[in-house]
């Protein structure tokens, strides 16, 4: 069997993967180009300068123009890969305004997949058509990294922090979705699938699933079971900041930098709330690291988004 | 300078007093100072490390016939993977060439009559053999399942594994690369015998003091990486592990600051061979010698800025990836500047095709394949699917089997008369040569094609649409294997049986072919003659031609 003949295991399935292999193929066929003819030259050149075969061999005198060709040439092909490869990358990096947020929750050895709408599943992860889907990734507890190949996405699941991906299917049907950060005893069976449906079975299956609570609803019922609203409630009693709308906010720490209250600073003022203090607080906050999942936090991260009034919250909380 | 006169270029039938006769004995063996004798002893301790290392290769690609797991369990499977990568990498590729071909030829070479620091030199021997024999030893009772790159938080907080111990094996293993790179360092500077100028070393020289430098500044960080893992396992100190308030990032950046300089230590020794045997079997100088000087630095120096083009999806910012990217595609460029300077040696000369020569042509062809996949990973796009798939076990070992490996043959092969004063089949020599292009080829090139379907590595089981590139992986695996033992069995028997060589049988250039072969302790009877590099347009001298 011929090596093309396996190409039909590597499906295009998202955005993606159209661009990605022309850039691929291009390099496939550059390289191709170049290791052919090198080789074709040393052929020739056994060949025809072997030892005892009659030959001009009178050498080149002056070798300098000739390296100096060879030293250009490629490097003037390489800056042109690496140009064409930014751009599909920054394109990489930046989700559409619209994408929407799926997350994930990675442990040895299995995906945990929240679905803002508050559906749950583990090791497979239901996406629509055509949609612009960003998925904020965490770990439980080493690395891990998401693989879909049918997609041509990856992306590492640190422990510490949120990381994303992006990707708008084309094609409905299964896709394997891969560990591709060795995590120890079964990273061989983290795996699972990505199924891509048409909207409207993807309603019907969200539908289906539904658990009567969105992700955020699940937050806020959490806010108040942990006894977050215990200090930070409208009626606290306890000197501790208003969290109301606070996602997106720049807030301004005791150490006189600012941060974006963002998903990763969310996360860090639960679990590690030592590590940035507001300004104007007493560090009082006592860490949940031991009491709250990362799937729970996910959901309260969710909650503190819906509380953000208005349509333009992102430079609300900026004074000076 | 000794008075007694050799002819060289003429054999000897019985050289008087070769290093292997100079003092007989186990002892005079292992308290030796003599460079020549030292370099036998990393010969045989590396050999024995890499067919180690290679039986736990077979039994992966065993293990990987069957979709499911046709061997190991997944445990197994895990150390064995772990056991391959840690030999490989630290006990038999590091010091492949540099101890055993640099150990022994560096002082011929430049005509003196040993390393700067013998004494130091037989203790860098006596700690790899002390944290080879111990780190081997924890990896096969009990094992470490991390993989050779250990990564946190994985191996500090949840692996229950002998990590402690195999970092400190090779902790102690990293003194002996330190202090073999400070040796041929200050040898290069200082013991040059007069009219040895700079731009008359052969490149094997030049690519032994590049190593050098790579060896003495990088290999300190791995000690300090593997010291904070074994405060964070032990002590609980938070580096890593982002429970303890730690970045498991920091790790990666600690790690291949380290590792990807590694692999430049793995094959600037072989562009360093490749250097030396092309002249000589084209009959000719090599293409552009002062460009293939500043390649092998240039190599040696940007290599220490590329190590991010190994975290492009590990969370790394835009701008790191940026700079990586552009950084590992400069890389390239000397790369291929030697690519093309060695196929523009061969223009013009009277080639022939002894085994030395097959094996170097095999590694600049492998070696071109490997370095243009290593191009498309340097692409952060491309590296996105490509990353920690086969793509990437194909392409590093392209590099440093196809590469390292061959070329290491190649000099053993090439110099394999003045090491032993033997000869050996040429033509089984010439067959593994071959065999061995060949059964690379068959083993590497289908994991490339899984690679790019998405077969991810470090998998003990896989899907099923995977098998039949596994099964032609692991047939070409079997071919490999042999071709691997081929060269035990002929190099055995001419060591033993082998015609006596001799003092130059390639007519080659260099002052390591003025002395006799083997050559006697103190390396040179006779005063050599320094020529240029490479003079294969002017006659060796003491001949009449």
């Amino acid at each position: 069997m011929s090596a093309s003949g396996f190409l039909h295991l590597l499906p295009n399935a998202s955005t993606n993967a159209r661009p990605l292999d022309m850039l691929w193929w291009t390099m496939v066929g550059l390289c191709a180009i170049v290791a052919i003819g090198v080789f074709v030259v040393m052929f020739v050149f056994c060949i025809r300068y072997r030892k005892g075969r009659p030959a001009d061999r009178q050498l080149l005198q002056d070798t300098l123009p000739v390296e100096l060709t060879w030293t250009a040439v490629p490097f003037l092909i390489f800056m042109g890969v690496f140009v064409w490869s930014l751009t599909l990358y920054a394109r990489s990096r930046t989700p559409p305004p619209n994408a929407e947020t799926i997350y994930v929750v990675a442990k040895q050895w299995m995906w945990k997949v929240q679905h803002p709408t508050g559906q749950r599943e583990i090791d497979t992860l239901h996406v629509p058509l055509g949609v612009p889907i960003r998925l904020t990734m965490t770990s439980q507890d080493v690395i891990h990294s998401f693989f879909v190949p049918a997609f041509r996405v990856k992306q590492d699941v640190l422990p510490d922090r949120y990381t994303q991906l992006w990707f708008t299917a084309t094609e409905t049907g299964d896709y394997r979705l891969y560990c591709t950060q060795y995590c120890g005893l079964d990273h061989s069976k983290m795996g699972g699938e990505v199924i891509v449906m048409a909207p409207r079975a993807y309603a019907r299956w969200l539908d289906r699933n539904a658990t009567g609570t969105s992700l955020a609803a699940q937050g806020a019922a959490l806010f108040r079971a942990k006894g977050c609203s215990g200090c930070h409630g409208a009626n606290a009693s306890v000197h501790a900041p208003d969290l109301d709308g606070v996602y997106g906010r720049i807030v301004h720490l005791s150490d006189g930098s600012t941060v974006v209250a963002d998903d990763r600073y969310i996360h860090d003022s639960i679990m590690l709330p030592d590590k940035q203090i507001v300004a104007g607080y007493a560090p009082i906050m006592p860490s949940f690291s031991g009491d709250l999942t990362e799937s729970q936090v996910l959901a309260i991260i969710a909650y503190l988004k819906s509380t953000r009034p208005g349509t333009q919250p992102a430079h609300e909380g900026t004074k000076q | 300078m000794n008075a007694t006169v050799v002819t060289p270029g003429l054999p000897e039938l019985e050289p008087p007093r070769s290093f292997y006769t100079h003092r007989s004995g186990l002892l005079g063996w292992l308290l030796t100072r003599d460079h020549k004798r030292i370099a036998i002893l990393y010969t045989i301790t590396i050999t024995l490390f890499f067919f180690m290392g290679g039986v736990a290769a077979a039994m992966m690609r065993i293990n990987l016939v069957e979709p499911q797991g046709a061997l190991l369990s997944a445990e197994t499977y895990n150390k064995t993977f772990t056991f391959h990568g840690v030999v490989m990498v630290w006990f038999f590729l590091i010091p492949s060439i540099p101890a055993t071909l640099g150990n022994f030829l560096l002082p011929l070479m430049i005509g003196a009559r040993d390393l700067a620091f013998p004494r130091l030199n037989l203790a860098s021997w006596y700690l790899f053999v002390i944290g080879g024999c111990f780190t081997i030893a924890c990896l096969l009772l009990g094992g470490v399942d991390t993989g050779w790159t250990f990564y946190t938080p994985f191996s500090t907080m949840f692996s229950n594994s002998n990590v402690i111990l195999v970092a400190v094996g090779v902790f102690v293993t990293g003194f002996s690369t330190i202090l073999t790179g400070l040796n041929f360092i200050v040898t290069t500077h200082k013991l040059r015998m007069p009219g040895m100028t700079w731009f008359k070393l052969p490149l094997f020289v030049w690519g032994m003091y590049a190593v050098s430098l790579v060896m003495v500044l990088a290999t300190p960080v791995l000690a300090m990486t593997l010291s904070l893992i074994g405060l964070e396992r032990i002590a609980h100190v938070g580096i890593f592990d982002p429970a303890l308030g730690g970045d498991p990032l920091l790790f990666q950046h600690l790690f291949w600051f380290y590792s990807h300089p590694a692999v430049y230590i793995m094959i600037l020794p072989a562009m360093g061979v490749a250097s030396e045997i092309i002249p000589c079997f084209a009959r000719r100088g090599i293409f552009g010698y002062r460009f293939m000087v500043y390649a092998l630095i240039g190599i040696a120096v940007v290599g220490f800025l590329v190590w991010g083009h190994h975290m492009f999806v590990a969370g790394m910012s835009a701008t790191a990836t940026l700079v990586f990217s552009i950084l590992s595609f400069i890389i390239a460029v000397p790369s291929a500047i030697k690519v093309f300077n060695w196929t523009a040696t061969l223009r013009r000369g009277r080639i022939s095709f002894e085994a030395p020569m097959l094996y170097a042509l095999g590694f600049v062809g492998l070696f071109m394949i490997g370095g243009m996949s290593g191009l498309m990973l340097a692409a952060p796009a491309l590296d996105i699917p490509l990353h920690a798939t086969y793509f990437v076990i194909a392409h590093f070992h392209y590099v440093m089997v196809g590469g390292t490996v061959m070329a290491y043959l190649g000099g053993i092969h090439y110099w394999w008369p003045k090491i032993t004063g033997r000869l050996y089949s040429e033509a089984w020599a010439r067959f593994a040569a071959i065999l061995m292009f060949f059964g690379f080829n068959f083993t590497f090139f289908p994991q490339y094609v899984l690679g790019y379907l998405g077969m991810p590595r470090r998998y003990h089981a896989y899907p099923p649409e995977f098998q039949t590139l596994n099964i032609l992986s692991s047939t070409g695996a079997s071919i490999l294997a042999i071709s691997y033992l081929i060269p035990v069995i002929y190099l055995g028997w001419s060591l033993f049986r082998g015609a006596r060589a001799p003092d130059n049988p390639w007519g080659a250039r260099g002052l390591e072919w003025q002395t006799t072969s083997p050559p006697p302790k103190q390396n040179f009877l006779a005063r050599p003659v320094v020529q240029k590099a490479y003079a294969y347009d002017e006659p060796a001298p003491g001949t009449q031609a």
